[in-house]
């Protein structure tokens, strides 16, 4: 069962997501147990795994650290869903491998705590709480390679082969 | 159709004569920028995938400069890291701490941006080089790990935005404020995966310190790049600081060139701003805030940390004893000297203002400064998101080097006007 975490918010930026005081190290279960910390103490300890984070324009704002994409990954989160993302974050959480959500209507049609089901390949969120399907654009062939090879890292060795 | 400034450096990056905004393209890069926060990790990354190497030693700076010197034994690991990679790599320019500073002023300071090159580096400020004519953009450790390896990244090409700044900037007021006006108005996303290009007859006028200001802040706009075309007083910085490689190609956008929109601004009309709390956008004139009491003011930065806003701060501060608590962070090890010499430490000292070490520090919340609840801090930074430099409920107020010293010595946010 995927939750929804909504965040009626624009701008939610990478300083709330991981603030810098913890960027002292990069290990991503310690950076996960401080995730969002700034903005929500509570959601450390309300987070399961597969839940998903709605927010609305310009999420990942800010800095170009990667323990933000990291934080959320390490708090088992699938995926957030955000009406815009800033652009260094996007492409941190691509690189990364982990799948963004770009939708307008996410944040109007999903409340805290319904539950959710996400299908990638469709371009669909099902809102089983409210019994309502929300489309979205799949991400870019070029990203969706990338996602799928694991990250940049693996995508880069495997040309290279 | 024309190109961009930015159009034409990626286009000669990609080895293509022409692209086009939106296209995906891999470009080579000209210089990898590694601080310490953000390359360890790609430098881990890197060896777990057994692919330990640089694609070219002399094309890579690196300096510590977040948490540097040293702040606590996590990062003194991360600083370990990144020592023993840059040594057994031979990285040619590696900054050492004695010569390490806050990376956006050293690296320009030390020659190794140039007009016509891709520069990229895991903070988000790496925008500040589009200042020289360049295409600087910040990206994250995995893309570090990526161009550290291979000299190559992916990009979708930036549509552009033109910024016209016409007109002269008043007595008091500076580049900062000119940037503060620029993202009130559009927004902290107003130029989302965009490039901002900047020109105009008030560019002119400023030095590269201050023109760095302004590019520096292209990313608090949400911006891919900021950028400023080339021209005599590039041309002279660049022959006071270039070393090792002197030559360089000088792009500049074709009349015929497609923006996505233009904005013009009347810099003569622009007050002293101060971002208020929680956003960069959140820019008002100093009228409207004025006598608004802080804790602490912190001018530093690779905002304005350079020679020129210590200068503007010194002059202000100059016979005066500031009110509050006042942080002065040089942002690198030549400014620092510079300051010295220029007896500007007797100054702050006299003020009783405290002189730290080159490093972000503070900036980010990192330590040197860090505000404790309900404080408020005038600063010369980049950013005053919740939390951003230290507990949750403090509070940043951002300006201009002049009006974080006339507001130090009043102790509350003053017109540096007052004070020329």
């Amino acid at each position: 069962m995927s939750v929804a975490h909504v965040y009626k918010r624009d701008h939610i930026n990478t300083d709330e997501i991981i603030p810098a005081r913890y960027l002292n190290t990069d290990d991503e279960a310690e950076l996960a147990r401080h995730c969002l910390e700034d903005l929500d103490k509570d959601f450390v300890s309300k987070v399961k795994e597969g839940d998903v984070i709605v927010a609305g324009e310009d999420f990942g704002c800010g800095s170009s650290r990667e323990h933000a994409v990291w934080a959320i990954r390490g708090a088992r989160v699938q995926t957030v869903i955000a009406k815009s993302f800033a652009r260094i974050f996007y492409r941190n959480a691509i690189n990364c491998g982990f799948y963004l959500i770009e939708s307008a209507e996410g944040l109007e049609k999903i409340n805290n705590g319904d539950e959710l089901e996400v299908d990638y390949k469709a371009g669909l969120i099902k809102n089983k709480t409210a019994d309502i399907d929300i489309k979205f654009n799949p991400l870019p062939d070029f990203a969706l390679e990338i996602i799928n090879d694991g990250g940049l890292l693996n995508h880069i060795t495997k040309k290279q082969k | 159709m024309g190109m961009t400034i930015t159009e034409k450096i990626l286009a000669r990056a990609a080895g293509k004569e022409k692209v086009a905004p939106g296209e995906l393209i891999d470009a080579s890069i000209d210089i990898v920028m590694c601080v310490d926060v953000t390359t360890p990790p790609a430098i881990s990354m890197l060896a777990e995938k057994g692919i330990d190497k640089v694609f070219d030693r002399e094309k890579i700076v690196v300096t510590p400069d977040h948490f540097q010197p040293a702040k606590d034994i996590k990062s003194a690991e991360l600083h370990k890291r990144l020592d023993e990679w840059a040594r057994r790599h031979k990285i040619k320019y590696y900054y050492k701490i004695g010569r390490a500073g806050v990376c956006h002023a050293l690296l320009p300071e030390q020659g190794h941006i140039r007009p016509g090159e891709v520069i990229v580096g895991p903070d988000s400020h790496t925008c500040t080089y589009g200042a020289f004519a360049a295409f600087g953009t910040g990206i994250g450790s995995t893309d570090a790990a990526a161009a550290i390896a291979t000299g190559e990244l992916w990009f979708k090409v930036p549509a552009s935005i033109k910024f016209v700044l016409n007109g002269s900037l008043g007595p008091g007021v500076y580049s900062k404020d000119v940037i503060l006006s620029i993202i009130a108005r559009i927004g902290v996303d107003g130029a989302l995966y965009k490039a901002m290009e900047f020109v105009g007859p008030a560019l002119a006028e400023m030095s590269m310190e201050a023109r760095m200001t302004i590019t520096n802040m292209a990313i608090e706009a949400g911006a891919k790049n900021g950028i400023i075309g080339f021209d005599n007083v590039t041309k002279q910085y660049l022959n006071e600081h270039l070393k090792d490689k002197t030559d360089y190609t000088v792009y500049e956008s074709d009349k015929d060139a497609e923006y996505v929109s233009v904005e013009e601004f009347d810099c003569s009309a622009i007050e002293p701003m101060v971002a208020l709390p929680p956003l960069p956008s959140s820019g008002v004139p100093i009228g409207k805030c004025a006598g608004k009491e802080m804790d602490q003011a912190y001018i530093g930065s690779c905002t304005n940390g350079r020679i020129e806003d210590l200068r503007i701060a010194a002059k202000i501060l100059k016979g005066k004893a500031v009110a509050i608590r006042t942080i002065v962070v040089p942002a690198t090890p030549t400014i620092w000297k510079q300051a010295k010499d220029e007896d500007l430490f007797d100054i702050f000292y006299d003020a009783s203002c405290v002189i730290a070490a080159p490093t972000c520090g503070a900036c980010l919340g990192g330590f040197m400064g860090v505000l404790a609840a309900g404080e408020k801090c005038i600063s010369t930074t980049n950013r005053n998101f919740v939390g951003r430099m230290g507990h949750p409920k403090s509070e940043v107020y951002l300006a201009s080097p002049a009006t974080a010293a006339a507001s130090a010595i009043e102790g509350k946010l003053a017109d540096p006007r007052e004070y020329l």
